[in-house]
């Protein structure tokens, strides 16, 4: 098991927003949690890149437990999250964006061989690489933080609505980048509103209510869930 | 606004005037005409006794840029007004004296190596002196963040703000104890001799001392030059830091948002730190060069010049280290060109004068963007 999180309690001041939430990513796979607003796909992913604190249970990866430990060391670790909203540094150039990506890597040979295949994946941010993050169109922004974030080196990516205000043509592109980053190695936990996209290219997938995992399964599987349609696939589909 | 405006109500013109700051804008502009008449008949009257001041001016200036920096850096990345910044300016200015008039520490090149040119032994004593105050500056800062307001990073700001008042009383009156710098103003001593030139028509000369100083010139010192190199040195390498750096492009991460930083694997508490440590590192160094300067230290000594370069940060723009020096400058001008046109005792009112109309009219500052609030 790549990652294995089980148990979560998460609250926010009185606020219970994880209640004993449980699952695992394989190595390889693209595992996605799907789930109306505020069922607290956000608030799970940021209980593993450790800007949220759970009360009970553990999250391992690969075997280490990571539960308690500093969010920078959780990135070190491979675990590498790319924030919902994009969430890139305005004030910074898309070069700088990339090198905070980088930060926790030393070798600068290494990290020049990154540049260039981010910047070959994302031919886009080598056109604008000297201009700030915050001029950049929403779809470029999305683009940026996916790159800022293999600068990190996941093994791991962990991503928060990457879909989310994209034109549809937009969105097809950022999930073939998705199943591409996904065939080179990396595995990937997609958390997402659109559950037929995400659903459509991941191995599993959890449906998340409230604050628990309601439903879970093979996403071929829970394609066809007749409860999953209902609530997540526009009715009858 | 509609016409069904009562009795009691703003009239519908004054609101407008006080909506568009045209009260604030007018006084602004009345100030700037007055300012401009009264500097260009000096000038035209003095044109040497004007450019003494502007030279002196320029002194000030600069030894207010490099706190400035402290105030304007640290706000930025945690949105605090760190009161206490100004007597970690004191303490690097007492530092300095200890290093000199106690531990001789200028002097170990020379005492090392006695066949060393005295001007360059002089220098590296001088340079070792500044180190060391800087050092204990930035270790100091570094406790005061971590002590005092690291806890309170995520309550509301007006505690941290009191808190760094609170700070601020505590160097001072810890500071004014007898067996620490006592309360008495102490002499300070300089590493090295003064200097005194003049300049004129004629070119420059050196003058000796005890000479009068001719009509129609201006006189400077390598106080002066002392001041204006080294500031413009440690502000060069500041901008290098920030802009080139890794550090440095990580405390502009972190600036802008400290929970994606932290998802970049920014240990953001280090660079809060390492922020501390740089602002207070300057003002350590700007305590040297004052006390250099105006040769007399005490436990309040960095009250004023701290409440003048928070002005400056205010009105260059807080969180805009271009900002910084730029509102230093003309913070120096502003005072030594009131005192010798207005009057001396005036100089103090002006330059909080100058932060009221500021805030006023432009409440960003010269060089700062309009104010993004951030969770
Ligand atoms: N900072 C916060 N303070 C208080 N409550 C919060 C905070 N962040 C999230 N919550 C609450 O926790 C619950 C889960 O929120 P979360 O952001 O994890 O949902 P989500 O599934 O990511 O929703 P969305 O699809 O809208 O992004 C919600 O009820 C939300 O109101
Ligand atoms: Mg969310």
């Amino acid at each position: 098991m790549l990652l294995d999180v089980h148990d979560l309690n998460v609250y926010y001041g009185a606020i219970h927003a994880l209640k004993g939430i449980s699952f695992h990513v394989e190595k390889g796979e693209i595992v996605t949690l799907i789930g109306a607003n505020g069922a607290g796909k956000s608030s799970t992913l940021n209980t593993i890149s450790g800007l949220l604190r759970t009360r009970t249970g553990h999250i391992r990866f690969e075997d280490k437990e990571i539960t308690r430990i500093e969010p920078q060391d959780i990135v070190k670790q491979g675990v590498v999250q790319v924030p919902e909203g994009r969430k890139i540094f305005a004030t910074l150039t898309v070069m700088e964006n990339l090198e905070m990506g980088a930060f926790i890597h030393d070798d600068k040979a290494r990290i020049a061989e990154d540049l260039e295949s981010v910047l070959q994946r994302f031919p886009r941010l080598r056109e604008r690489r000297k201009q700030l993050g915050g001029t950049l169109s929403g779809g470029e922004q999305q683009m940026l933080a996916i790159a800022r974030g293999l600068m990190a080196r996941p093994s791991l990516l962990l991503l928060d609505e990457p879909s989310m205000g994209l034109s549809p043509i937009l969105v097809e592109q950022i999930f073939e980048i998705i199943r591409d980053i996904n065939e080179q190695g990396t595995s990937i936990l997609l958390v997402e509103q659109n559950a037929q996209m995400a659903l459509s290219i991941a191995d599993r997938g959890y449906v998340l209510e409230t604050g628990s995992v309601v439903n879970e399964g093979a996403a071929q599987d829970l394609l066809h869930n007749p409860s999953v349609i209902e609530a997540y696939l526009g009715g009858h589909g | 606004m509609n016409s069904t405006h009562t009795f009691l109500s703003t009239p519908p013109f004054i609101e407008s005037l006080i909506k568009k700051k045209i009260l604030g804008k007018l006084m602004l502009i009345l100030l700037a005409a007055v300012v401009v008449w009264r500097m260009g008949t000096a000038l035209v009257e003095n044109p040497s006794l004007f450019l003494q001041q502007v030279i002196n001016g320029l002194q000030l200036g600069f030894v207010y840029a490099l706190i400035a920096l402290g105030y304007t850096m640290v706000y930025g990345i945690v949105r605090l007004i760190n009161f206490a910044h100004g007597d970690v300016f004191m303490v690097g200015a007492f530092m300095s004296f200890y290093a000199i008039s106690r531990l001789q520490l200028h002097t170990w090149p020379s005492k090392l190596f006695p066949n060393m040119n005295s001007m360059l032994s002089v220098g590296i004593g001088s340079i070792t002196v500044v180190i060391l105050s800087m050092i204990v500056c930035a270790l100091m800062a570094i406790t005061i963040e971590r002590v005092a307001y690291k806890p309170l990073r995520s309550a509301a700001r007006i505690s941290a703000l009191i808190t760094a008042i609170g700070v601020s009383f505590f160097l001072e009156y810890f500071g004014a104890l007898p067996f620490v710098f006592s309360a008495n103003y102490i002499t300070y001593k300089r590493p090295f001799e003064v200097t005194t030139w003049v300049a004129n028509g004629e070119g420059v000369q050196t003058l000796a001392r005890g000479i009068e100083v001719p009509a129609n010139s201006v006189i400077f010192s390598n106080i002066a030059v002392l001041i204006i190199v080294a500031s413009i040195i440690l502000m060069v390498l500041l901008q290098y830091t920030v802009t080139r750096t890794k550090i440095g492009k990580a405390m502009r991460a972190v600036a802008y948002d400290k929970q994606t930083a932290q998802l970049m694997g920014i240990n953001v508490n280090m660079i809060i730190s390492i922020t501390f440590a740089i602002g207070a590192a300057l003002a350590g160094a700007a305590g040297m060069l004052y006390a250099i300067a105006f040769p007399q230290v005490v436990f309040w000594m960095g009250i004023i010049p701290g409440l003048k370069s928070f002005v400056a940060a205010v009105l260059g723009g807080i969180g805009s280290i271009p900002g910084a020096l730029v509102g230093a400058l003309i913070m120096g001008q502003a005072e030594t060109l009131s005192a010798a046109y207005i009057s001396t005792p005036m100089r103090d009112a002006i330059a909080f004068s100058i932060l009221i109309i500021v805030l006023l009219v432009r409440p960003t500052g010269i060089f700062g963007e309009a104010t993004r609030e951030k969770a």
